[in-house]
C-alpha cells in the first residue's frame, strides 16, 4: 500500500479569485494533505493579498490540511524581497511552514523548519546537507532529475530530511525578467493589463509545426506536456519518497490526486491539446512520453 | 558605505589558449575559464583547457599581473561530486586567482578545504536580491557575485550599495533571457541542460534539413526555427526560435540579440560595479580581441573623464559585428519591455 503524502503545489497560473476559492474548497474535501499557498510567479499578481492567503490557510488548516506557505521563486525588485519578508514574517507568526524558493528566502528562514523548494538546484547530498544545517526539514527535488539519479541522490541524503517529487502536472521549466504573456500582447510588463488572468492555463506555444511545445504564464514558461507519474507512484514510494507533489491545472487536478489516494489510475483527463510526458524520469528529454505496461 | 570605486575589472572569456593570450594582450583584467568536462557551464567539444594550457595560461596572466578565474558553475549530479571537488583542487594547485561556483555543496567544500581561495558566486547561482547574496557572503565568505541579467540598473545600484560583496555584471556578449541557474528548457528538448550537463541547445541535438530552399533548425526534432531563401539563419538555441502563440508566428521569448552595455559605463562605474564581465567562451580569439580591446578603450574613457565619456561610433560598429544576429539591447538593464 502507497503511504506517501499528496501535496498540491501552490498554483502557478493568476486564477480569479472566486475560481481559485472555490478550487481550495474542492482541495479541501480532497485526499491531498499537505498545500501550498502563495503567489510563486509574479508580485504584480493581486487578486490574493497576503492577508487572503493567511486567511485561506487557516480555513485549509482547520479542514485537516497542513499548510505551507510559499516564497516567489525569482525576486528581482526590492518590493518582491520586501513581500517575501513579510509573508515569512507572518506565516511563522501563525506557525505555518514557508516553502523556500531561492537562496533568499533561505537565508531569512535559516534556523526554522522550512521546505526546500524545487528550483534551489539541491541536485546532491553535499547541498542537502548545507540546507539541513540551515533548517530545512524537507526538500522538493529538482525538476530534471531522474528515476535512477533520485535513487543515487536518496543514498546521500541526510537522516531525517524528506523527500517530495512532483509527479503531475505541468513542468515550471524557467523563470525570466520579462514577461512574455506582457510580450505576446505587446505590452509593457508594468503596464501588462493582468492578462494573464485571461488565461487560466496559460499560454500555449507551439511549434511551426503546431506542436505542442511549451506554455507561457507571465515570466514563467512551463512544459505544454503535463507530467504524468500516476504510474510509477508506487516505485517513487518505494524509493524513498515521503510526498508526491501535484503541481494544478484548471483541470484534472482533483483526479490526479484521488488516483494517487487509491492507486487506481484510470486517464486522468486534461484539457484538450495537452499531451503527457514523463521523460525525465527515464532519463530522457523531459517532453518524451514513455509508455509503461 | 564604501567609497565609490573609480575602476572596474575587464573579465575576459577564454575557451582556450589562444583567446586567453588574445584577452590579455587586449587589456582584460581577468580571464576565466573551465576545464574540459562537464564541470563549467560551457561543455562543448574543442572547448576549454588542459592541465598543460592552464599552466601556461596563469604563468603568463601572472607575470602580466593578471588574474585567471575558474569556472566550477555546473551543479554536480548526485554520486559525481569528486569530479567536481578536483576541479576545484586543481584550481587551487593550478593557482587559480578565484573560482567561479554555483552549487552550495561545492561552495562549502571550497571553503573548508582551501581558506585563502577566492570565491566567486557564479551566474548560475541565481542570486538576484540582497538576501541570496549575503547568504552566500555569510555561510561561504564569498568576495564577489555574478548578477543574473534579470535586473534593473537601479536594482544593481541597490545592490552595490547594499551589500559588501563585490558586484559583477554582464557588459557583453550573447543575451540570455532567462535566470541562469533556473532554466532547464534544454533538458526538456533534449536531456542535457546548463545544470546538469554544462550545455544549452546542445550541438549533438542540433539538425538543420533543407527542403525546397528553406533551412529548418531542429533540435531533438523540436523546429525551433525554420528560415526562409537567403535569410540568415542563428545558432538555434532554443529561447530565441520562432514559435506560435495564438497562431502568431514570432520570437515568442526572445529576438536572437545580444547584450551591450556599453553606453552605460560611466553609469555602472559610478554605482560601484567591480567588474564587466563578456560573455563569449565559445567564441573564437579574434572575437576575444576586438571586444576586449573595445570595451578597454571604453573603460579606460569612461574611468579617465566619466562626465564627458560618449560612445564612439567605431566601437559601436566593432561590438556589432559580433552582436547576435547584429542587433544589441542593454536587457534588462534598461528594459524596453518594462
Amino acid at each position: 500500500m502507497n503511504t506517501s503524502l499528496i501535496s498540491v503545489a501552490p498554483v502557478s497560473y493568476y486564477w480569479q479569485r472566486e475560481d481559485l476559492l472555490r478550487f481550495y474548497a474542492d482541495i479541501a474535501e480532497s485526499a491531498a494533505q499537505v498545500v501550498y499557498l502563495g503567489e510563486v510567479v509574479c508580485g504584480r499578481r493581486h487578486q490574493m493579498r497576503l492577508d487572503d492567503w493567511l486567511a485561506l490557510a487557516h480555513t485549509l488548516r482547520d479542514a485537516g490540511k497542513t499548510v505551507v506557505l510559499s516564497t516567489q521563486t525569482l525576486i528581482d525588485s526590492e518590493s518582491d524581497r520586501r513581500a517575501m519578508h513579510k509573508l515569512v514574517e507572518k506565516a511563522l507568526a501563525a506557525q505555518f511552514q514557508v516553502e523556500a524558493n531561492d537562496l533568499g528566502a533561505v537565508r531569512v528562514l535559516q534556523g526554522q523548519s522550512f521546505i526546500a523548494g524545487p528550483h534551489l538546484n539541491a541536485y546532491h547530498g553535499g547541498t542537502l546537507s548545507w540546507l539541513v544545517a540551515l533548517g530545512a526539514s524537507r526538500f522538493v527535488v529538482p525538476l530534471e532529475m531522474s528515476g535512477s539519479e533520485l535513487q543515487r541522490l536518496l543514498a546521500e541524503i541526510p537522516a531525517g530530511l524528506q523527500c517530495e517529487l512532483q509527479v503531475w502536472g505541468r513542468l515550471a521549466l524557467a523563470f525570466s525578467a520579462r514577461c512574455f504573456t506582457a510580450r505576446h500582447f505587446r505590452l509593457q510588463k508594468d503596464h501588462c493589463e493582468f492578462r494573464c488572468i485571461e488565461h487560466p492555463d496559460g499560454l500555449p506555444l507551439q511549434t511551426r509545426e503546431q506542436g505542442e511545445f511549451l506554455t507561457l504564464n507571465g515570466i514563467q514558461t512551463q512544459s505544454a506536456h503535463c507530467l504524468d507519474l500516476l504510474a510509477q507512484a508506487r516505485d517513487v514510494y518505494a524509493l524513498g519518497v515521503h510526498v508526491l507533489r501535484v503541481n494544478p491545472m484548471s483541470q484534472g487536478t482533483l483526479a490526479a490526486i484521488a488516483a494517487l489516494s487509491t492507486e487506481r489510475h484510470p486517464d486522468v483527463p486534461l484539457p484538450v491539446g495537452v499531451g503527457r510526458c514523463n521523460g525525465y524520469w527515464f532519463d530522457r528529454p523531459g517532453m518524451d512520453w514513455v509508455e509503461t505496461a | 558605505m564604501e567609497p565609490v570605486r573609480r575602476t572596474m575589472e575587464l573579465v575576459a572569456p577564454a575557451g582556450n589558449l589562444a583567446a586567453l593570450k588574445s584577452a590579455l594582450q587586449a587589456g582584460a583584467n581577468a580571464v576565466y575559464l573551465g576545464l574540459k568536462n562537464a564541470t563549467n557551464a560551457r561543455n562543448f567539444a574543442g572547448l576549454n583547457f588542459t592541465e598543460a594550457d592552464i599552466e601556461a595560461g596563469v604563468t603568463l596572466a601572472h607575470r602580466m599581473g593578471r588574474k585567471v578565474m575558474f569556472a566550477i558553475n555546473t551543479y554536480p549530479q548526485p554520486g559525481q561530486t569528486a569530479l567536481w571537488q578536483q576541479a576545484i583542487d586543481h584550481a587551487h594547485a593550478l593557482k587559480a586567482d578565484a573560482v567561479i561556483l554555483a552549487d552550495p555543496g561545492l561552495l562549502g567544500y571550497a571553503r573548508e578545504r582551501y581558506p585563502d581561495l577566492r570565491l566567486h558566486l557564479s551566474v548560475q547561482g541565481s542570486a538576484t536580491h540582497l538576501d541570496s547574496i549575503e547568504l552566500m557572503f555569510e555561510q561561504f565568505g564569498i568576495q564577489r557575485v555574478v548578477l543574473p541579467r534579470v535586473l534593473t540598473l537601479a536594482e544593481v545600484e541597490r545592490l552595490t550599495r547594499q551589500t559588501r560583496v563585490e558586484i559583477e555584471v554582464f557588459g557583453f556578449g550573447s543575451l540570455c533571457v532567462m535566470a541562469e541557474g533556473r532554466c532547464i528548457l534544454s533538458s526538456f528538448a533534449t536531456g542535457d541542460s546548463p545544470n546538469n550537463q554544462g550545455v544549452c541547445s546542445p550541438a549533438h541535438a542540433v539538425r538543420w534539413v533543407e527542403q525546397a530552399g528553406q533551412l529548418d533548425a531542429r533540435l531533438n526534432g523540436v523546429l525551433i526555427d525554420r528560415y526562409a531563401p537567403g535569410e540568415p539563419a542563428g545558432y538555434p538555441t532554443l529561447c530565441k526560435g520562432r514559435f506560435l502563440v495564438e497562431d502568431e508566428l514570432d520570437h515568442a521569448l526572445e529576438e536572437p540579440t545580444s547584450l551591450n552595455a556599453i553606453s552605460l559605463l560611466p553609469r555602472l562605474l559610478a554605482m560601484g560595479v567591480s567588474a564587466l564581465k563578456i560573455e563569449g567562451r565559445q567564441r573564437s580569439p579574434a572575437y576575444v580581441a576586438q571586444v576586449v580591446s573595445t570595451l578597454r578603450a571604453a573603460l579606460d574613457a569612461a574611468e579617465r573623464d566619466p562626465a564627458r565619456f560618449s560612445v564612439r561610433p567605431d566601437w559601436q560598429a566593432a561590438l556589432a559585428r559580433h552582436a547576435e544576429g547584429a542587433q544589441t539591447t542593454q536587457g534588462a538593464f534598461d528594459r524596453p519591455w518594462k
